[in-house]
């Protein structure tokens, strides 16, 4: 019976807790922000994002100071594993269940697509740190979700078009054979053109292929000064390892990687990569403020961060920004106020968000150091140049998404 | 007095046959019971993924617990209902959910016909193997096809209504058809193997040279096997897509094939209910992992579940609860 009583008298307690609470924040659903971090945890991008994208999202909340008007911040995080269905179902049940206002992270590009299409539904917000498909933003955007890093329509663009002006005109393209592979070889191909240069040939390799050994042979025999890879993941780390024992490079020829990280670069080593020209959104020791926030990061996780990584603090945090200035966490609400506000911090420069969800920022032309220039485990790029956020994605113009007027 | 007596046996025998297939009926109703309450418990969307693994476990532990035949390229006719039913539903906006699967269902049994044509010629480990190669060959199809979306995937799929009026919008009337689904399927299964041709797929598990000898064509009974299967696990696929409002090459890949495997080992092959058992235990298990700080290491886990249930409980988890029920109440 006292128990009961008990029980009763706590329950009653708390209820006027919260009632209490809910009028002092009228405007946060649930008194709390609830993030939900969505990634791959445990395949391929782990390197690429996984737990250290958590942790960047972690030290947003708690350089934010933990909470938004005195609502607690609360995370929540699930592996994808790299599938559309494990992912759309688990942000299906945060939204349903837990009633989450933001979801970020976001890599494999199926799974976000899936995923956005869940949000949409609901009419929540996704912030997409991890994705590389252009098409996120174009054909499959919607007004409830921002895709804030890098697309490969940049780092086709950049790395090709930079390539070119340094003098490498013929391109063989080595490219994967489905559709990512081709969308990317074509956006490479009219760059290549439009500069003035050629593609001298090109083969595709089935998806996923393990021996390049055929192919490399054959970019080699082209006789082009660029060799264009057009593929991701394992499929590029194999070539450019196969590349580097046929001696692809000593010989003359060079590597354009198309879609390669630090992650990456980090883990094939300096030998084999040397000289590879990429685009990134960001690199850790371009400035000083970028070194900075790396240096907090290496603490923690003992790797510096990638571009994503980077790109999943600078999105969480503008968004907590943008959560204060509303004074809400009404995801319509908070979308527009993040457009509204520009982006500048350690990780995006002159960054502002289009009406078809892409974050436009800044991006880097960047060669791989040689072993000989490299001071350090970590020190694996050169930044060349800069490419302004203007030029460097798909301008609206193009762009085939419903929410643009053209 | 002889003529009662004797017919006197087979009725005891008939009552206590009638017995067990009462308290049978009872142990399904029971289940049903559970399964019309269970989205009141848990998230529907949830158990609506273990129902759709469920019939794809269900079908696969046909072939292999009652054929005898071990097929490694299930996630074929998974992956082809679930495609075919998701185009359709997407394209054409005028078609029920409930035709969108049976078309789905007839790609599976289809793709299963060619399938099995080509495979049950071979035995053992060449069976495995040929299966494996044709569902890879699935596998790159999907990849190059237009209409599949390649490796983004098919998105979007609309729910609609079934029969035309009935919005399967909302989780939980989406969960009441998936669940009539299931049952449906099982059904199928049930009834397969407690007929004469079940008993005859045992037999050519058991004993295939005898089989033939006693004047069975073992091949075609292999044949329409394979095909139940296939369409069974075509028929999972197309309702997976419904749920989940999209179809992806996860589904093609042969990681789903190795899954089903481990799901019926799991759970008891040869047994009806081992399947659901298992297909409940994964699913659970991947759900729960995931959102957990061992979320890196479920991979590891299912592999060391895998090992212990092959090391230390062979028959699986149903398998071994009937052996033990049956060594102490009977």
């Amino acid at each position: 019976m006292t128990l009961i009583k008990k029980a009763l008298t706590t329950s009653i307690a708390l209820a006027t807790a919260s009632a209490m609470a809910a009028t002092a924040q009228a405007n946060m659903s649930d008194n709390e922000v609830r993030i939900g971090y969505l990634a791959d945890m445990s395949g391929t991008y782990r390197d690429l994002a996984g737990p250290g994208g958590l942790t960047a999202m972690e030290m947003a909340i708690e350089d934010f100071g933990g909470s938004v008007n005195d609502a607690p911040i609360v995370v929540f995080s699930a592996d994808d594993r790299n599938s559309a269905d494990v992912g759309a179902n688990t942000v299906r049940g945060w939204v349903d269940q837990e009633n989450v206002d933001m979801v970020g992270g976001l890599v494999a590009s199926s799974v976000t697509i899936a995923v956005t299409k869940v949000i949409e539904e609901s009419n929540g917000l996704a912030l997409v740190s991890g994705s590389a498909a252009s098409s996120i933003t174009n054909e499959h955007c919607t007004p409830n979700h921002i895709h804030w890093v890098y697309d490969t329509y940049p780092l086709a663009n950049g790395t090709a078009k930079a390539v070119v002006e340094q003098g490498g005109d013929t391109w063989f393209m080595l490219t994967a054979d489905y559709a990512f592979g081709h969308a990317l070889e074509g956006d490479v191909t009219k760059v290549v053109e439009e500069n003035g240069g050629e593609i001298v040939g090109g083969v595709r390799h089935p998806f996923p292929t393990s021996d390049f050994s055929s192919y490399i042979l054959q970019a080699q025999s082209s006789g082009a000064k660029i060799v264009g890879l057009a593929n991701a993941g394992a499929d590029t780390v194999n070539a450019i390892t196969t590349a580097s024992q046929f001696g692809v490079t000593q010989s003359g020829q060079q590597l354009a990687g198309l879609l390669i990280f630090l992650n990456d670069v980090h883990a094939m080593g300096l030998e084999s990569t040397q000289n590879l020209l990429l685009t990134t959104g960001w690199y850790w020791d371009m400035d000083e403020q970028s070194r900075e926030w790396a240096e907090r990061y290496y603490e923690r996780m003992e790797r510096m961060p990638t571009m994503v990584q980077a790109g999943i603090y600078s999105s969480t945090m503008h968004y907590l920004k943008a959560v204060e200035e509303a004074g809400t966490d009404d995801p319509e609400t908070v979308r527009a106020q993040m457009a509204e506000m520009p982006i500048e911090d350690f990780f995006a420069r002159n960054g502002s968000i289009r009406e078809d969800g892409r974050m436009i920022h800044d991006m880097y032309l960047a060669q791989v150091k040689t072993p000989e220039e490299s001071t350090g485990e970590w020190d694996l790029y050169e930044i060349l140049s800069t490419i302004p956020a203007e030029e460097a994605y798909r301008p609206l113009s193009e762009s085939n998404c419903d929410l643009v007027q053209n | 007095m002889a003529t009662t007596e004797t017919a006197r046996i087979p009725s005891a025998a008939m009552q206590r046959q009638r017995r067990a297939n009462m308290r049978r009926n009872m142990f399904y109703l029971a289940l049903i019971v559970i399964g019309l309450v269970a989205p009141f418990l848990a998230y529907p969307v949830f158990l609506m993924k273990i129902l759709c693994f469920a019939l794809f476990a269900c079908s696969f532990n046909l072939l292999l617990g009652y054929a005898g035949l071990l097929s490694f390229g299930h996630a074929a006719f998974l992956a082809t209902g679930g495609y075919v039913t998701g185009y359709l539903l997407s394209s054409y906006p005028g078609i029920t959910p409930e035709v969108g699967i049976l078309i789905g269902t007839l790609a599976g049994v289809a793709l299963g016909a060619v399938f099995g044509l080509l495979a049950i010629r071979r035995q053992g480990i060449y069976f495995a193997m040929v299966t494996l190669a044709l569902a890879q060959l699935m596998f790159f199809f999907f990849i190059q096809a237009p209409f599949t979306g390649g490796e983004d995937g098919l998105h979007g799929v609309a729910r609609g209504h079934f029969l035309g009026f009935i919005s399967l919008n909302d989780n939980l009337s989406m969960y009441y058809f998936v669940f009539a689904v299931f049952l449906i399927g099982f059904a199928i299964i049930q009834r397969t193997v407690h007929s004469p041709f079940g008993q005859v797929l045992k037999a050519i598990r058991e004993n295939e040279p005898r089989a033939v000898s006693l004047g069975y064509n073992v091949d075609a009974y292999k044949l329409l096997a394979f095909v139940i299967s296939a369409g069974l696990a075509g028929l999972a696929g197309s309702t997976k897509t419904l749920v989940f409002q999209l179809a992806s090459l996860t589904d093609a890949h042969w990681h789903m094939s190795g899954e089903v495997i481990l799901m019926t080992l799991l759970g008891g092959v040869g047994t009806l209910l081992g399947p659901i058992m298992g297909a409940g235990i994964v699913v659970s298990l991947q759900h729960l992992l995931a959102q957990s700080p061992l979320g890196n290491w479920v991979n590891v886990i299912l592999g060391l579940l895998f090992v212990v249930c092959v090391l230390s409980f062979r028959s699986g988890i149903v398998g071994e609860l009937a052996k033990s029920y049956r060594k102490n109440f009977k």
